[in-house]
């Protein structure tokens, strides 16, 4: 990838932000999606919640049915590969997705490598529980980071404690000696470029949106006011007994996220809930994959 | 002078920053209340323009700042903002303010492989670098609208009155100049 198609893959995060990506399985929940205020959507076969419930080899979804839901709406589409799985990445590139979510959410591919993004020239968005992570993905050629939160459960306490972490980490090296900064790239295992940035900028080098067990416009505007600059919802709108409903008030939290007052309002009658897992109720952490 | 951001979804900040950096007080809209500040100028920023297009309508935000831009409020636009101000759009019945009598075609470039960086030549200002993410181009402007660029043959950026519209990004690339036109645009308005 040159520097100019990385600068543009970060830029078409940077449209993203203040926005809600949702994830989809057909064309018609796309529609739904797009209507509902959607910045974008992640086709994938099955969400989280189902995957989670149905065990098994989770991998990429079907190529037909991610061109089906590209052909249905205008936003842009993101689609998921396994993590090292670079062939499944090919592929999504092929059909020119928007954007390649490497993601633990799928069973992973390759328990040591990541795939390697820079030789690709779609973006890809991963999935970081603090500051190394994030960093050797961006490293690795990420040009948007998410929190891995736990997917599928309905529980927000993952995201809460992945952003916590990195915001953490973020104001401790914002704070050091440029001369210390070096060890703190051996530490983080990650380029001392990078280390610098986050010193100098006091932030990521490419946007940061929550991800995992977002449920309630609450739940989105709490990700929010922890900085996050956007969000991913799962398995949280189509595992709800409104879904539109529940999709535009959502969206409408993330816009006003500061607005009390108004997300009450947003919160009102928006039928069940996902009904969700506790985190210590689950057997496999999704966020302890690729690290 | 204060100029009111658009800042329902998309990439609002980087406008803010360019106004900040060239010393212009800017305001965040986000909902109804906040149009009760005074501005001088609207930047209208990118991200989706159904998102922003239906979060003006349903926040109760979409008459009150139609009326201000048909009543000569200066308006910088780029690409979602662009689409917002087109009177027509390829492919689509939905329109929003329909204030700059023009045609364009939304993701006229294809999907994000087909997005660019280039330097081309605008009317009044020179040459500039323009970021086009996922763009649209004007596919067609009526009488009075007036044409600053066009990329491969496309037209890429219009004014109508007091209307810069804008299919690419410059609040991404370092150069100021198009937002020192602006400032300029409202300052010749407001003395």
């Amino acid at each position: 990838m040159s520097n100019e198609r990385y600068a543009l893959n970060k830029q078409l995060a940077q449209m993203l932000k203040g926005g809600v990506i949702m994830d989809v399985t057909t064309p018609e929940q796309a529609k739904i999606a797009e209507e509902a205020g959607a910045c974008a959507v992640m086709a994938l076969e099955r969400i989280p919640a189902d995957i989670r419930a149905a065990g098994g080899v989770a991998r990429m979804s079907d190529p037909k049915m991610i061109q089906e839901i590209q052909a249905a709406v205008s936003i842009p589409v993101m689609a998921k590969c396994r993590i090292g799985h670079f062939v499944e990445a090919q592929l999504l590139q092929a059909i020119e997705i928007d954007y390649i979510d490497e993601s633990e959410v799928l069973s992973p591919a390759d328990d040591v490598y990541h795939v390697n993004k820079r030789e690709f020239k779609v973006p890809f968005v991963c999935g970081a529980k603090d500051l190394g992570e994030a960093l050797r993905r961006i490293n690795e050629g990420a040009s948007m980071i998410r929190t891995k939160g736990e997917p599928g459960t309905g529980d927000i306490v993952q995201a809460v404690r992945h952003m916590r972490m990195m915001n953490k980490q973020i104001a401790q090296i914002s704070a050091l000696r440029k001369d210390e900064l070096f060890e703190v790239a051996k530490q983080l295992q990650v380029s001392y470029e990078l280390v610098e940035y986050v010193h100098d900028h006091k932030k990521l080098p490419v946007v940061n949106f929550a991800a995992g067990g977002v449920a309630t416009p609450a739940d989105a505007a709490l990700m929010m006011q922890l900085g996050a600059e956007g969000v991913f919802v799962g398995s949280g709108i189509f595992k709800s007994g409104n879904p539109k409903k529940r999709a535009e008030a959502i969206v409408k939290a993330v816009t006003n996220y500061k607005d009390a007052k108004l997300i009450a309002e947003l919160s009102k009658d928006l039928g069940e809930a996902m009904v969700g897992i506790n985190e210590q109720e689950i057997e496999i952490l999704m966020a302890e994959r690729g690290k | 002078m204060k100029v009111g951001v658009l800042a329902l979804q998309g990439a609002f900040i980087e406008h803010e920053k360019k106004l900040e950096k060239l010393g212009v007080e800017c305001i965040e809209l986000r909902q109804k209340k906040d149009l009760e500040q005074d501005f001088d100028g609207l930047i209208l920023p990118g991200g989706e323009s159904t998102v922003q297009g239906k979060l003006l309508k349903e926040l109760d935000m979409f008459d009150i700042l139609q009326k201000r831009i048909q009543d000569g409020l200066p308006t910088l636009a780029t690409c979602a903002g662009l689409i917002l101000l087109a009177k027509e759009i390829e492919n689509q019945n939905q329109t929003y303010f329909s204030t700059i009598p023009m045609t364009v075609k939304r993701n006229a470039y294809g999907r994000q492989l087909g997005s660019f960086h280039t330097i081309e030549e605008m009317k009044g200002i020179g040459k500039v670098p323009m970021t086009f993410i996922r763009a649209p181009y004007i596919e067609s402007v009526q009488d009075g609208v007036d044409i600053l660029s066009k990329v491969n043959d496309n037209i890429i950026a219009v004014q109508y009155k007091k209307q810069l519209a804008l299919a690419f990004h410059p609040e991404l690339d370092e150069d100021d100049s198009i937002h020192q036109y602006f400032i300029n645009m409202i300052k010749k308005s407001t003395m």
